[in-house]
């Protein structure tokens, strides 16, 4: 593998894992803060990814399809908040468990309603369509190079609310210490709406953007939550910079698995996954035990 | 005398109803209540793990699977394979499967040891999915159910839709008793006190770790049985199988049955399987139905069934007395994993 060939697969796997982060980061603020384990988060990245493509084919706009698919979702999650989730606090994982996977075949079948279950494609705006001709045969799409810059600006931005501004703060607390912040009259009923609203918009958003890259399909969803749990696990729950790390690592190692042992490409990421659970049971960044 | 009698009459009377079954219905229904059968026996398997070890795991499915997989790969070309040597092997790579899985997964805890399993889980079914081994997303073909022979004589033969029947009963009650004499035993009481109480159980010197992965392992290789006989029975094996889409179902099936309890899953088993069946045949969104009553049963019975029965026929019938057993009765979900 020569010198280019490698820096296009490098970019690839930091894409990849820059996609994965931006999703599953919605899935370990959820765990962190609510306490609630969401299998439906894949349903909401499919989701995500049909309404994007819905909007897109009746306006033509691909900045109207990732604004709405994200509202959308926004709009839904503060939704489900209010009917079921805000149930599901200090209940068990297993309550958890049933009432996402219950969620998961109602989304499942209202997108087949809806949508039907057809494979669709999605473009990408006409200045971003284009690709960059490196040699005579390779080329990388401009759109793959403004995926990755969107998702690095996302994350600083994830990691800018979080530390930085009083929201972040008011989240954090609540992670740290519910009954404390609800005494020092932090309204958290409203937190949690919007925390959770929050990780079904990122998990929308990932959806969103990777739709012209790789197709729209009913079973995209299924792929992503578990990607995104060995994430969070490699990481550390309720760790966002733990679940940065994991999804580096994970969009590289799928990628260069892909290169180089292309047979046993998918099973090489739960390979890394049982050796970290080996050396750190807790995640690479996490300390508490759960 | 009276009470244990009337206590008995029920299971008696189920199993004669059972035994019957064949005599009374047209073959498709029991054909139907053969998949009952095996879906209950690994909702009893799961639940060793999840009800009796306060551990949720999401990979069962891929027990289930696997094990079809390997009477696929054990039949030979063209000929039936023998149960007594598939059904050993089919055995023996279901333990040492849920060995593996289970010995990294119980490193970890609550939330964690879900996301593990259901990643290690997805990992034997990308393994069937992606690679060749077994067709790939195709899936095998079973052409002939495996035979049970003496010497040259045929003992059993699978493909009478009755005698499948029988023999899954047989399975099924084989399962109720094991799993039974092992929850009664002192290895079932250490199980339960790690649930109920880690700490406590570890510093009262229980080998918390090796009794947890003992339990992973006999559920694991009795959710195998459960799975290598249903292969037989469909003929067809494909990775949706081992998929987690079938170990959160079954796990559905264990909550609606009763986790405190050895034979709960399986009236949760062929409630789910009847609703099915039923939704199946009256409209074509019926997983929207079937999720809707997923969540209703999260938020109004969270005790299953049995909360069920004792709302309609008044407290007596499931309320625990104290003093008793602590496995009777029907405890609510929250009890169970908050400890």
């Amino acid at each position: 593998m020569d010198g280019l060939t490698f820096a296009v697969q490098l970019l690839n796997g930091v894409q990849y894992g820059l996609v994965l982060f931006l999703v599953a980061s919605g899935l370990t603020l959820v765990f962190g803060i609510l306490g609630v384990i969401n299998l439906a988060h894949g349903a909401f990245y499919m989701l995500g990814a049909y309404l994007a493509y819905w909007i897109a084919a009746m306006t033509g706009s691909f900045w109207a399809a990732l604004l709405g698919s994200v509202g959308i979702s926004f709009v839904l999650g503060l939704a489900l908040e209010n009917v079921f989730i805000k149930r599901m606090y200090g209940r068990d994982h297993l309550a958890q468990v049933l009432l996402s996977f219950g969620m998961i075949l109602v989304i499942d079948e209202i997108r087949q309603i809806l949508f039907g279950k057809d494979v669709h494609s999605v473009a990408p705006p006409a200045w971003l369509s284009g690709s960059i001709k490196l040699t005579d045969v390779l080329s990388y799409p401009v759109y793959r190079l403004a995926l990755c810059g969107f998702c690095l600006v996302m994350a600083i931005a994830i990691f800018y609310v979080i530390q930085r501004t009083r929201i972040g703060m008011v989240i954090r607390a609540g992670a740290e210490n519910r009954e404390m912040t609800r005494s020092l009259g932090i309204p958290f009923d409203t937190v949690n709406r919007f925390v959770f609203a929050s990780g079904i918009a990122l998990a929308a958003l990932g959806g969103a953007v990777v739709a012209p890259v790789s197709t729209v399909f009913p079973g995209m969803g299924d792929s992503m939550l578990i990607l995104s749990f060995v994430v969070v696990v490699l990481g550390g729950i309720g760790s966002v910079s733990g679940a940065a790390i994991g999804a580096l690592l994970i969009g590289l190692t799928d990628t260069f698995g892909k290169v180089f042992f292309p047979q046993i490409s998918s099973i090489l990421i739960y390979v890394l996954m049982a050796g970290i659970l080996l050396w750190r049971p807790n995640g690479i960044l996490g300390k508490r035990e759960v | 005398m009276t009470s244990k009698l009337q206590k008995l009459f029920v299971p008696l009377a189920l199993l004669f109803a059972a035994i019957a079954l064949p005599l009374l219905v047209p073959t498709y229904y029991v054909q139907l209540a053969s998949k009952m059968l095996l879906m209950g026996m690994l909702a009893m398997a799961l639940n060793l793990v999840v009800g009796f070890g306060g551990l949720v795991s999401m990979c069962h499915a891929a027990f289930f699977g696997l094990a079809g997989y390997v009477l696929a790969l054990t039949s030979p070309e063209g000929q039936a394979a023998s149960v007594w040597l598939s059904l050993p092997i089919t055995m023996a790579v279901c333990g040492v499967a849920a060995a593996i899985i289970g010995g990294l997964s119980l490193r970890t805890k609550g939330v964690y040891f879900i996301m593990v399993t259901l990643a290690f889980g997805e990992m034997l079914f990308y393994l069937f999915h992606d690679t060749k081994i077994g067709g790939g997303s195709d899936g095998m073909y079973i052409y002939f159910k495996p035979e049970v022979m003496l010497g040259k004589w045929q003992l059993i033969d699978l493909d009478k839709v009755s005698t499948f029947y029988f023999v899954t009963l047989l399975c099924v009650l084989l399962t109720i008793w094991l799993l039974r004499t092992l929850v009664n035993a002192p290895f079932g009481h250490a199980l339960a006190a790690a649930r109920d109480n880690e700490r406590r159980s570890i510093s009262l010197g229980f080998p918390v770790f090796t009794v947890r992965l003992l339990a992973f392992v006999i559920s694991g290789i009795l959710a195998g049985v459960a799975g290598y006989f249903s292969a037989a029975q469909f003929g067809f094996v494909a990775p949706q199988l081992l998929g987690w889409h079938l170990s959160a179902t079954v796990l559905v099936m264990v909550v609606l049955g009763g986790m405190r309890s050895v034979t709960g899953p399986l009236i949760g088993a062929a409630v789910i399987i009847g609703l099915e069946e039923v939704l199946k045949s009256s409209t074509e969104h019926w997983k929207l139905i079937y999720g809707l009553i997923v969540i209703f049963i999260v938020f109004a019975l969270p005790g299953g069934v049995q909360q069920l029965s004792s709302m309609i026929f008044g407290r007596k019938a499931d309320a625990p007395k104290p003093g008793t057993d602590v496995w009777k009765g029907a405890r609510s979900m929250q009890e169970v994993a908050n400890v």
